[in-house]
């Protein structure tokens, strides 16, 4: 195992570029936009480095780091196993993407805009490495001001109420954390994840920290009843604020569920199993069907978003190999496919400075390269086989059906409705007549816009046709996580008899 | 050699998409020469197989690996799937050839090319799969073209109305398909067709627990994949997409609604004959829904307009045919009706399309009539395909078609007489609403509004691929009939399994000639309604108005899914939105706290009046309250 502190190293180095960025002097920020995508692209690189120097077959942690941080309390630790890697990975591939897209549509203080994506970047792989319950709390919540800035200062009309919405909503969820960690401190005298996972927390305390944990992510993810926040929070954010959130804010959740609700809570994960269970199958129903009459394209995606983040929840909670690999891998096909769909919204805004459906039309006769990409991503975004969008799904429902068939068989509705509202957005969109004369004038991508468009096509047709990329990196982490799961749970039931 | 056949045309699909600076003329040859050789192949594969017995399977890659949820992509050959294979590529390379005809005014050649190219890959995927997860992927993929070719027109709003309908609908029969490839998941443990197979005799009498019934797992099995099947081949109630489908290119229609994906259900269940086998309930639903398509569809053909649509219906209900000829267990007999269907069907269909071209994209029969001279060939042609598809005596429907209900009869169960009578009654009527078809397009007086020297025979390019075609839909019947459906074959050897063996009785004589006679007197009957004395007919339709409309509007089943789900799905769409989203959780939740938090600081605000007296009275009446209270106390 390598000395070198690279975890530490990929967290700040955003951090660092900010810094240069903030001190640059140029005209028309020329010196920041170079800056910010040299910083994030460094970035990408060390990350696709890590992940080559991976051990796949490694078990638990690796490239740990240890420092002492409030000495005798909390330690500065970091670590990743096959699920933080994946997602790390993922956030430094949107950053550059993010920052690419918004030079041209972000028309005012760009600079700021780039020090916030920046910022975001440094406290989202934060998020990914931490290996302490504080440190963890810190760059989660931290994520919240940048993009609370994003979406106030950058966004659309309703800005600061969607931007008021999108703070409270995710706060209030997360000061119920913030107590659930204090307690678990007196409980175990220690806020490190690894020592908890060995002392176990008492199974009686379990359900009521499960669910202070559970407010927290669920808002996150976002889960329904609490998802109102997300399609406000999208319509009004810039594109670059879109991408963030859909690709990777909304994954913190998934991540969390993960490695501390199952991880820390196996009693209380599997007490409330049929809570989750029931609130993911009515996101997944509610939302497509709420999806099908929206006529803003932001607001149907973002609906769309809240339906796919029911398939994660439904796979982390049915404890079994395909669930959990499923809710992984629609979490990180997700992130690529509403990524790039935000972005081919951003393209269209960009020209047209509208969101509504009904002013498109026909825009395939002028912009075929962008619809394309476009029916591509609508594709995959309804899970057609050959895109990622399909593994995602199919191994979570595989999963469902092994544990509760009738959950699993209203979810697969889903998959009917996702093809009904996804088709009828490309219709309206990207076929049929042109009734806007508006849409003649526009023009097709650019070449910055193709290239980071067609980087994410591929990627989500390479993980498609060959999902093992990912799947053998997170076997033997998902294994574990079962392992210790049913363990647990084993033992409840041997001490009963 | 497998890798090439279905590598072929994805190679095709590719270089004509991105290719489009090479020109039109250069994908429309590369796309055609590619499939040709493609079908060469599969063509010496399925004799290959024949004489040489040389069957195998060949990995491409490892696709899936998540614990035992296993699943390749890899290129399995069996009898089976060769005669898919020879039906898919040759089709798909005579379409392709015909395409550059008939496509020659279109502005988007090489995407056309290339659609047809990539559902040819599809297709090919579908059918050479080892596994049902590969399978769905063809599946799926089959629908992203269907859907892909039925838009391709995408200026037309009907045109992209019935893509999404095709999808959608498919999609729903797809469910079922995954519920099944669930069921087998978990209770099996693997989606490999043989590891399956091979469990499925010692589970057969397993009882399961579902919604609330207690159920055979391997009828609940194949009743969740015959879900699959009925979107797919648009049987009753999942048929609605078909009809609509037609407003895609004709050579469109050709391929994948007549000739190869609307098949890929009868070749799912086939494919599972080794589950099915094991459930009579099963194998009964398949035979009933496979009749009720059959006689409903071709009583709807009777009375439609639009030429495409009645063959269509013609197409629907022949794949009810087949459907019934698996559900009284003669699994190779539909595949030999799949087989010869798949010739006359695409005839009719590019026949179809040649009156439309020469008639300068006119679809509507009551707007035809005596054109036969000005156009021969394709006149001869559609007239072979007619003949064929009513089963006239020694062409290709002749045989399987009498094979179908000679199995059906001899099966010698209620079902199997049902579906012996109901299918000499479709018999029957498929010949009069092909005549129909044909006198009225062909015969009789010209009611169109071109000036007959507009109206020209198609060109060479188109009419090739015909003849090829009609030389299938006039032989293969008969060369075929032994190796496919004769008493002593052995072609079939693993890839069809019967749990029975099949009787062979000899077929009672007036079994034999029954068929072929009410063919055949149908065509006077319906020259003499249809041309001699139109008079009778408008009578009919005066006096059983009700009965006309009934059919005409297909049996209202488009109102009534409309009726059922479509609207209720929408309201109840506005209805969470409005009401849910925005009206109980935004207003109860994060409006109403901030209202409520806002009208208490509001509120509380007012207390801090600054007036002395207010304080004064506050305490007065605190101090008053706690005295009263240590009082009673």
């Amino acid at each position: 195992m390598m000395n070198f502190p690279i975890l530490s190293l990929i967290i700040f180095l955003p951090l660092l570029g900010s810094f240069f960025v903030f001190f640059s002097r140029s005209k028309n920020d020329i010196g920041a936009i170079y800056i910010s995508i040299l910083t994030t692209f460094v970035n990408l690189l060390l990350c696709i480095f890590l992940w080559w120097s991976f051990e796949n077959n490694f078990q638990g942690f690796q490239f740990v780091e240890e420092k002492n941080w409030i000495s005798g309390y909390i330690k500065f630790k970091l670590g990743i196993d096959g699920i933080s890697i994946l997602f790390i990975v993922l956030t430094a591939l949107i950053a550059p993407i993010c920052v690419i897209s918004c030079i041209n549509s972000v028309k005012v203080r760009l600079k700021e805009f780039l020090i916030a994506i920046l910022v975001l970047e440094t406290f989202m792989i934060g998020v990914f490495c931490s290996l302490d319950l504080v440190i963890f709390y810190l760059f989660f919540e931290a994520g919240l001001i940048p993009m609370f800035l994003i979406i106030g200062i950058w966004g659309g009309p309703r800005r600061v109420y969607s931007a008021y919405k999108f703070f409270l909503f995710t706060l209030l969820g997360s000061v119920l954390m913030l107590v659930a960690i204090i307690s678990i401190y007196t409980l175990t005298g220690t806020t490190d994840l690894l020592q908890i996972y060995e002392i176990k927390i008492p199974k009686e305390y379990q359900n009521i920290l499960w669910l202070a944990f559970f407010s927290s992510f669920a808002v996150k993810m976002p889960m329904w009843p609490v998802h109102t926040w997300l399609p406000d929070a999208h319509v009004e954010a810039p594109t670059a604020g879109s991408v963030i959130l859909a690709a990777i804010l909304l994954k913190m959740a998934g991540y969390g569920f993960l490695r501390f609700s199952v991880g820390m809570f196996p009693f209380g994960s599997e007490f409330f199993t049929p809570l989750v269970y029931s609130l993911s199958v009515i996101a997944i129903i509610y939302t497509s069907l709420v999806a099908l009459m929206q006529n803003d394209m932001k607001k149907l995606i973002a609906y769309s978003s809240v339906a796919h983040m029911g398939y994660v929840t439904l796979g982390i909670f049915t404890f079994t190999k395909q669930g959990i690999e499923g809710s992984m891998f629609q979490m990180i096909s997700h992130g690529i496919i509403s990524a790039a769909l935000f972005l081919c919204v951003g393209v269209l805004y960009d020209r047209m400075h509208s969101r509504e459906i009904k002013s498109y039309g026909g825009v395939v006769n002028y912009l075929p390269k962008f619809s394309l990409i476009f029916i591509i991503f609508t594709l995959a975004s309804l899970g057609l086989p050959g895109t990622s969008g399909f593994i995602g799904e199919f191994l979570v429902l595989v999963g469902a059906f092994t544990k509760n068939y009738l959950v699993a068989l209203l979810a697969t509705i889903g998959v009917v409705l996702g093809a009904a509202y996804m088709l009828w957005l490309a219709k309206k969109v990207i076929f049929g007549q042109i009734t806007n004369d508006k849409v003649k004038k526009l023009s097709d991508v650019n070449k910055s816009e193709l290239v980071l468009l067609s980087i994410l096509a591929i990627i989500t047709i390479t993980l498609g046709f060959y999902p093992n990329l990912i799947l053998d990196t997170v076997d033997i982490s998902v294994n574990n996580l079962i392992y210790n799961y049913e363990n647990e749970i084993a033992q409840k039931i041997s001490n009963l008899e | 050699m497998p890798y090439a056949l279905v590598f072929l045309p994805l190679i095709s699909s590719i270089i004509c998409y991105f290719g489009k600076s090479l020109g039109n003329l250069f994908s429309q040859i590369l796309s055609s020469s590619l499939v040709f050789i493609s079908a060469v192949i599969s063509i010496f594969i399925f004799f290959d197989g024949i004489t040489n017995n040389n069957y195998g399977n060949y990995l491409i890659f490892e696709w899936i690996s998540s614990g035992d949820f296993k699943a390749n992509w890899s290129i399995n050959i069996d009898p089976l799937s060769s005669v898919m294979l020879v039906v898919v590529t040759s089709v798909s390379a005579v379409v392709h050839i015909y395409s550059i005809g008939y496509m020659s005014h279109d502005p988007h050649k090489p995407r056309f090319m290339s659609y047809l190219s990539l559902f040819t890959f599809a297709m090919l995927m579908l059918v050479v799969s080892d596994n049902f997860l590969q399978l769905f992927f063809g599946w799926e993929g089959v629908g992203l073209c269907s859907y892909l070719l039925i838009g391709f027109w995408y200026k037309k709003e009907s045109a992209n109305n019935a893509a999404i309908k095709a999808f959608i609908v498919n999609r729903i029969g797809d469910f079922g398909l995954a519920i099944g490839i669930f069921l087998i998941f978990y209770f099996f443990n693997t989606i490999n067709f043989d590891e399956v197979f091979s469990v499925i005799p010692e589970n057969k009498d397993k009882i399961i627990e579902f919604l609330g019934f207690e159920i055979n797992l391997i009828t609940l099995i194949c009743f969740s994949l015959f879900i699959g099947a009925m979107g797919k081949s648009a049987q009753f109630l999942l048929h609605t997409w078909l009809p609509d489908a037609m407003e895609g290119p004709t050579p469109v229609s050709a391929l994948i609604h007549a000739a190869t994906m609307v098949t890929a259900g009868v070749f799912l269940v086939v494919k599972c004959s080794p589950i099915y086998e094991y459930s009579t309930t099963a194998l009964n639903i398949v035979a009933i829904i496979g009749m009720i398509t059959a006689i409903f569809a071709a009583s709807v053909a009777l009375v439609q307009n639009d030429i495409k649509k009645i063959i269509a219906y013609s197409t629907c209900s022949q794949l009810g045919y087949m459907f019934f000829a698996t559900g009284v267990g003669a699994y190779h007999v539909a595949m030999f009706h799949l087989f010869t269907h798949a010739f006359f069907k695409a005839l009719l269909f590019l026949g179809a399309g040649s009156v439309i071209h020469a008639l300068n994209n006119e679809q509507d029969i009551r707007n035809m009539g005596g054109v036969w001279k000005k156009i021969p060939y394709t006149f001869i042609l559609f007239l072979i395909g007619t003949l064929a598809l009513t089963g006239f005596p020694f062409l290709s429907g002749f045989y399987s078609k009498d094979a179908i209900i000679e199995f059906a009869f001899l099966k010698n169960s209620s079902i199997g007489n049902y579906a012996a009578a109901v299918g000499i009654i479709t018999a029957f009527l498929t010949s009069i609403y092909s005549w129909r078809l044909l006198f009225k397009t062909f015969f009789g007086k010209y009611n169109g509004s071109l000036t007959k020297d507009k109206i020209h025979e198609s060109p060479l390019v188109m009419i090739v691929p015909l003849i090829i075609l009609a030389s299938g839909a006039i032989f293969a019947g008969y060369f075929f009939k032994d190796i496919f459906i004769g008493h002593n074959t052995n072609f079939w050897k693993n890839s069809i399994f019967f749990l029975n063996q099949l009787d062979h009785y000899t077929i009672p004589l007036w079994l034999l000639v029954l068929t072929p006679i009410i063919v055949v007197m149908a065509i006077p009957v319906a020259y003499y309604y249809f041309l001699k004395n139109t008079e009778i007919i408008k009578n009919l339709k005066g006096t059983n108005l009700p009965l006309y409309n009934f059919l005409l509007n297909k049996w209202y089943i488009d109102e009534l899914y409309d009726f059922i789900f479509v609207k209720p799905t929408k309201r109840i769409g506005n209805l969470l939105w409005k009401k849910g989203d925005i009206g109980i959780i935004d207003r109860f939740g994060p409006d109403g706290i901030s209202k409520v938090v806002k009208y208490i600081s509001n509120k509380s605000t007012k207390l801090q009046s600054g007036y002395i007296y207010d304080y004064a009275f506050v305490m007065l009446i605190g101090l008053s309250l706690l005295i009263t209270y240590f009082i009673l106390k």
